[in-house]
């Protein structure tokens, strides 16, 4: 047996995690960007910058806040104690707010350029043969938008994948809650299990391998994977 | 039908840019809006269909209401029964030409009187293009499919916006005549925005002439044409518009003579028929003046008129002359030392001498 049953575990709930993250995030995403696209709005560079900020900034860092912000003093943690809905770190619930978070921006930069690349007036057109402006986002943005939401798919859950730093900081490492495969090879390599740290790692060079093709093949315009 | 006539009046200031234009126009036939760029036709445009939303406007509709910042009222674009035609290619690249026609069909006004597609798809020659992609059609095919798909709707207004310019010559003169069978056999009124003036001789029946953002003239094409201030706009294209039929064929000499009220012209027989309908134009510079006719010259044609008005031409050598013919009115661009010499003046006879006429439709 190449993988033992936590590793099993490990992978589905990564792929559970990488799923839900890249819905939510194209969910959200969508109309984020959409408004980068479109506003002239004196918001625009800040908020802009902030969806940037998970690119560059440590994960230890992000994970620290999201810790402190979701922990029990914190004013989120508070609202969903008040909610009933107990603290979000370590649990599932934390760990995929810590990756919605950290793969933001992968989700809102392709479709805004994809939206930006679109331009204005496609929507005039729509507008001039009578479709309401969701009509007109539905059946002519979204369509023509469609490799920016190819792209922002494949990235967001390739990131998520990858993610280690914010997952080890938010949601511990327990075993069929939170272990994911990133940090299930860390376990691996802590206890000197190599061969099974073998095993996952070249699992996961060629799983990101193959969604990098996917991604230039989808979109045969350019070889290049971030847009 | 009589319709009641469209009201444009629009204020909009921007940086560099001031446009105020009030205009009453007949709701049928080609209204043309003429003039440079940067004269504010196009903006015109986009706000009668609110694309763009001037401060104070009133935009009435054969005498629907699409808006009155008096009242408040404020159309969006979807709301207004219009097809428009942009000036580049706007059709939608994911979809093939029948995607990009059954858009506009779906979206249809269903109170509005029903078209028959397949006749416009048939009268712009499209018939062949259905399963075609817009990146596999030539610059002239895609605006035939763009005016098809702007007439699916079923507009009560159709806004064209320099729909020939993104096009060289040769397409311009095979897009033209679809223009005009659009005009003839549809009925539907359009708004058309253009800075060529052979577009404004062969389409238009009223004619709005614009310049930095202010109406210079508007009226009925041939009004406006010989209007003795308009050349200043028109420049080498200045001259007037004549509409007549065909009254004498002269296999000999494979001439055709034309009647206008008020006299009749001779010219090149490219095979018109006997008791058709045709307009004329005849440029300013290609029409000189004689007090007394002529008796030994190659012209053929020599009309008897009355100086009407004269006005100063684009360069200081040059003067303008308004002759009355009967019920019909001939530019001619003459020197001002002519004016001079034959001491014209508003009131003396004169004749004609017209070198060239153009049949332009």
């Amino acid at each position: 047996m190449l993988f033992s049953a936590d590793d099993l575990n490990a992978i589905g709930l990564t792929l559970k995690l990488a799923s839900l993250t890249t819905l939510l995030l194209l969910l959200l995403a969508t109309p984020l960007a959409w408004w980068l696209a479109r506003t002239a709005s004196r918001w625009r560079a800040p908020v802009g910058a902030l969806v940037a900020l998970p690119l560059v900034l440590p994960p230890t860092v992000l994970g620290f806040y999201l810790l402190v912000l979701l922990g029990p003093q914190g004013w989120v943690g508070r609202l969903t104690q008040a909610l009933g809905l107990g603290t979000l770190p370590f649990s599932f619930g934390g760990l995929l707010a810590g990756s919605l978070v950290y793969s933001l921006p992968f989700a809102v930069q392709p479709l805004q350029h994809a939206f930006e690349a679109i331009g204005p007036r496609p929507l005039e057109v729509a507008a001039t043969l009578r479709a309401r402006p969701l009509d007109a986002f539905l059946t002519v943005v979204l369509p023509l938008a469609r490799p920016g939401f190819v792209t922002a798919a494949l990235l967001s859950f390739a990131h998520t994948v990858g993610e280690f730093g914010v997952v080890l900081m938010i949601g511990g490492n327990i075993p069929g809650q939170t272990r994911v495969v990133s940090t299930q090879i860390y376990g691996h390599v802590e206890a000197l299990e190599y061969a099974q740290a073998h095993w996952l790692a070249a699992a996961m060079v060629l799983f990101s391998f193959v969604a990098l093709l996917g991604l230039t093949r989808l979109n045969r315009r350019s070889a290049r994977v971030l847009p | 039908m009589n319709a009641a006539p469209h009201r444009i009046r629009l204020a909009l200031t921007r940086p560099a840019f001031q446009l105020s234009v009030d205009l009453t126009l007949p709701a049928r036939g080609i209204t043309v809006l003429f003039g440079p760029s940067g004269s504010g036709k196009t903006t015109v445009l986009r706000c009668v269909a609110g694309l763009e939303r001037a401060g104070q406007a009133l935009v009435r509709i054969a005498g629907e209401v699409w808006q009155d910042e008096a009242q408040r009222v404020f159309l969006p674009t979807w709301r207004r029964p219009l097809g428009y035609v942009f000036q580049e290619a706007s059709l939608f690249e994911h979809l093939d030409v029948r995607g990009n026609l059954a858009y506009g069909l779906r979206r249809a006004d269903p109170g509005a009187p029903a078209l028959a597609l397949d006749a416009v798809v048939e009268l712009l020659g499209i018939g062949a293009l259905m399963a075609r992609r817009p990146h596999q059609l030539s610059g002239g095919e895609r605006q035939r499919v763009a005016i098809a798909r702007a007439l699916a709707t079923r507009p009560r207004l159709l806004l064209l916006d320099e729909p020939l310019a993104s096009l060289d010559q040769a397409r311009r003169q095979d897009i033209l005549p679809w223009l005009e069978r659009l005009r003839d056999e549809l009925r539907v009124p359009m708004l058309y925005v253009t800075h060529a003036a052979d577009e404004v001789a062969r389409l238009a029946d009223t004619l709005v002439v614009l310049d930095q953002g202010r109406v210079v003239a508007a009226g009925p094409v041939a009004e406006v044409l010989a209007d003795v201030r308009t050349p200043v706009v028109l420049g080498e294209d200045a001259g007037a518009l004549l509409e007549g039929t065909v009254a004498e064929r002269d296999a000999r000499w494979h001439l055709a003579r034309v009647a206008f009220a008020g006299g009749h012209l001779w010219l090149r027989d490219s095979g018109l028929a006997l008791g058709q309908r045709v307009r004329l134009r005849v440029l300013a510079r290609d029409v000189s003046l004689a007090t007394a006719p002529a008796r030994h010259t190659s012209i053929q044609n020599l009309l008897p008129g009355t100086v009407q008005a004269i006005a100063a031409g684009a360069h200081p050598s040059q003067a303008l002359v308004r002759v009355a013919l009967g019920e019909s009115v001939l530019l001619a661009r003459v020197t001002a030392r002519a004016v001079d010499a034959l001491r014209l003046a508003p009131g003396t006879p004169v004749w004609a001498q017209v070198k060239t006429v153009a049949l332009v439709g």
